[in-house]
């Protein structure tokens, strides 16, 4: 019966893996031309200088780096959350693990092209391998991020193999270029799906998932600490690494259940992501918005209630409504209010709201990592006194705006592809139905539904 | 003589002078030019040690220091003046906003007019204080901010105390930046026509030329220390506020007088600029008592600009003072 259903749900997608609808390539090439924008615009910024950003000497990153947090963020989120399911052998986590390790994925390859971009002098990246100096957080976030990026790279593709090599023997009777055909065949990587091969495949990815859950949570910890190392107010502060952790677990939550949402309407999957996913990833994101206000509290209240004239500083421009003051009410309203409201209480809690609420959670998160960045770098302990007035704030230019753009086309490019490629769910996985599994040495029976 | 014990020689008679230079018997800079005139090889003569002890070198020991001690590049220049440690001393009383000290550093090292190693700010410390201008160039630190988070060994602590940028190493990731809390670098940020990459005659002492992408601060002119010179921003100053000397040596001066360090700290309470942070600078301010110039004198000569920034920032200070 398990296995009907699979067929099923194979049969469903495969359309889309041959030849996708109009508006896949209608949306395809509104992405290339917001990416080719941002090409435009980084060439820009190659010949002419950072200057013709919003950047100056004190905001001296801007929008680039909180796409950067954002995004690994994002990415850590994806890994983090699909390696604990996979541990604690959730069976009805299944069917969205693929999309959690696909955002995790996508993300971890163009964030870090953001902080690329706050780099001066791209020509001379290899100096970070021929001088390296281990005491410069700088040095901890490469070795971190590639390391993750490897991890990453390999869990990925463990979770791919049982579906690649499926889709090798399916792609023979399949409406496809042959160059795809041979690809599946080689990245099946002999993969036949014999006892033993599974076996081996389950164990390691173990092992990965249990390697993986430490490496995110420090890579990112470390990424608050390039932050919470610098001697400057609001960012010298001890809370910064689980304060970043929780915050990408958030946000990680809140694009699950927005992809889930997109998924089952495009690829007309109702049946698998039924409303349920909805409702416990919903609680899921209310019990993180708890624990995301509390943190943000703490570390708002402690500031605030014993203030030095440099960060009482930085919090009257964070809370004044001529500068940031609607941005930081907004932070509150979207990222702690709307779950409440529309999670918390039962009345408004429908599908339709609580992707609702992760949007806005999203775009919460977002102003909150501007107002940790751009606000603390506004306000150094000397007030700046530079003659140019494009010193004192920090507005971002065209250039930054297009190659944001550019980001999130190339991430919703990437996803177009990679789920053109693979199937959206990972229909192998999800046919395992009851078998045995070994966690800590112990003997576990997985339960059918 | 091989080449290395010309160096020593070198050495030797760059410490002597600098001795002489800073006991104040001599005084100026021109003077070991007018003794080098003068020098025969026997010829004694006497010197003030600064102990206070009369001794007699060898004239010809005495020699036009330039020549001698060429400016490094490369890898060279990431060693300090042996036997130095550079300090600074501003008498925030004799600071009147003049800007003499920016202009004279922007001129020095080829820098646009927003581009500001040297910068004044204006600070106001309690409610019945009137305000003081605050000239602050690199401190310098001991423990400096920036080198520990230089990922690619781009900015670096010498012996002689000063922080330097090797520009031809900088990656410019700006995180040196954000890290110093005194925001004494800047980033140059656009194409101009003075820059130049991986120039023959750069080296981290005169820091000319600079490079686009790449980050650039005070850099405590140690190439003029070399020459005997004093930096840019002493010798531009019409006041004389800002003393430059080495800590070893007990002696700074403004190029007019020369006075001790410990006792000028001592007597003055010379205090270091949030010493709380723990960065330890090698710049020092004398407190604004009995100051020379009434705060306003130093509105005068600025663009409007600059002057409603200057009250917007007395306004930020007034509002931490609570009033």
């Amino acid at each position: 019966m398990e296995t009907k259903k699979s067929t099923d749900l194979f049969l469903r997608l495969r359309p889309h893996m041959e030849k996708p609808s109009k508006d896949w390539y209608v949306l395809f090439l509104t992405c290339a031309l917001l990416l080719s924008w941002g090409f435009y615009a980084f060439y820009r910024q190659f010949t002419d200088g950072h200057g013709i950003t919003g950047m100056r000497d004190n905001v001296v990153w801007g929008v680039y780096i909180v796409n950067f947090i954002y995004l690994l963020g994002l990415s850590y989120a994806g890994a983090l959350i699909s390696a604990i399911f996979h541990l604690a052998r959730i069976e009805w986590g299944k069917p969205f693990i693929r999309i959690l390790e696909l955002f995790s994925f996508i993300c971890l390859i163009i964030g870090p092209i953001y902080i690329l971009l706050c780099i001066g002098k791209l020509d001379r990246l290899l100096y970070l391998f021929m001088y390296p100096r281990l005491q410069s957080p700088i040095t901890w976030d490469i070795i971190a991020i590639m390391t993750d990026l490897v991890f990453c790279t390999v869990y990925l593709y463990m979770t791919f193999i049982k579906d690649i090599a499926k889709m090798s023997i399916a792609s023979e009777t399949m409406n496809m270029s042959n160059w795809r055909k041979k690809l599946y065949k080689i990245m099946a990587f002999g993969f036949t799906g014999t006892k033993q091969q599974i076996s081996y495949l389950d164990k390691a990815m173990d092992i990965m998932a249990s390697i993986i859950i430490p490496t995110v949570i420090v890579a990112y910890s470390l990424l608050a600490w390039l932050f919470g190392m610098n001697l400057r107010p609001g960012w010298n502060s001890t809370i910064f690494a689980p304060y970043f952790v929780l915050t990408a677990a958030f946000s990680g939550v809140a694009l699950l259940i927005i992809l889930l949402w997109i998924s089952r309407n495009l690829f007309k999957i109702k049946d698998i992501f039924t409303d349920k996913y909805f409702y416990i990833l919903g609680y899921g994101l209310l019990l993180l918005s708890f624990i995301f206000g509390y943190f943000t509290f703490s570390e708002y209240i402690t500031t605030w209630y014993n203030t030095q004239h440099a960060t009482s500083t930085l919090l009257d421009k964070v809370q004044d409504f001529d500068q940031y003051g609607y941005m930081y009410l907004a932070t509150w309203i979207f990222a702690t209010a709307l779950p409440i409201i529309f999670i918390g209480f039962p009345w408004f809690r429908k599908p339709k709201t609580i992707v609702f609420t992760a949007v806005f959670v999203l775009l919460a998160l977002y102003m909150n990592r501007y107002l940790i960045m751009v606000p603390v770098l506004e306000t150094p302990y000397l007030t700046i006194v530079n003659p140019d007035p494009a010193y004192y704030n920090y507005i971002p230019t065209w250039v930054e705006y297009a190659l944001s753009a550019a980001g999130i086309a190339a991430a919703v490019m990437l996803f177009m592809l990679l789920t053109k490629f693979v199937p959206i769910l990972p229909l192998e996985e999800m046919k395992e139905g009851k078998r045995k599994i070994k966690i800590f040495g112990i003997t576990l029976e997985t339960h059918e539904k | 003589m091989s080449d290395k014990d010309k160096q020593k020689q070198d050495r030797r008679n760059f410490l002597k002078n600098g001795l002489l230079l800073s006991a104040g018997v001599l005084g100026g800079v021109g003077i070991s030019e007018k003794l080098m005139a003068s020098a025969t090889v026997s010829e004694k003569v006497k010197v003030l040690t600064t102990d206070g002890k009369l001794i007699e070198v060898d004239k010809s020991s005495i020699y036009n220091t330039p020549a001698c001690t060429p400016v490094p590049k490369g890898e060279d220049a990431r060693k300090g003046i042996p036997g130095r440690k550079f300090v600074m001393v501003i008498d925030l009383a004799k600071c009147a906003n003049a800007r003499k000290c920016i202009e004279g550093c922007q001129e020095g090292h080829n820098l646009a007019p927003n581009q500001e190693w040297m910068s004044v700010n204006s600070l106001k410390d309690n409610q019945y204080a009137e305000p003081y201008w605050f000239p602050k160039p690199c401190y310098h630190c001991d423990n400096p901010s920036c080198v520990k988070v230089c990922p690619v060994g781009a900015t670096f602590k010498r012996t002689d105390g000063v922080v330097l940028v090797d520009v031809d190493r900088c990656i410019g990731c700006k995180f040196c930046i954000s890290a110093c809390p005194y925001s004494a670098r800047i980033f140059n940020w656009g194409p101009r026509d003075v820059y130049e990459a991986n120039s023959p005659d750069y080296s981290p002492e005169t820091s000319v030329p600079g490079q686009e992408g790449t980050v650039g601060k005070c850099d405590f002119c140690p190439d003029r220390s070399r020459e005997g010179k004093l930096p840019y921003c002493v010798i531009s100053c019409p006041m004389g506020a800002i003393y430059f000397g080495d800590a070893h040596e007990d002696a700074i001066t403004n190029g007019e007088e020369t006075v001790r360090l410990a006792e000028t700290i001592e007597n003055k309470a010379g205090y270091q600029y949030m010493r709380n942070l723990g960065t330890r600078p090698s710049v020092y301010y004398l407190p604004p008592v009995n100051k020379s110039f009434p705060y306003e004198r130093g509105l005068e000569n600025l663009n409007e600009e600059q002057k409603a920034r200057y009250e917007e920032v007395l306004n930020i200070e007034n509002k931490q003072n609570g009033n």
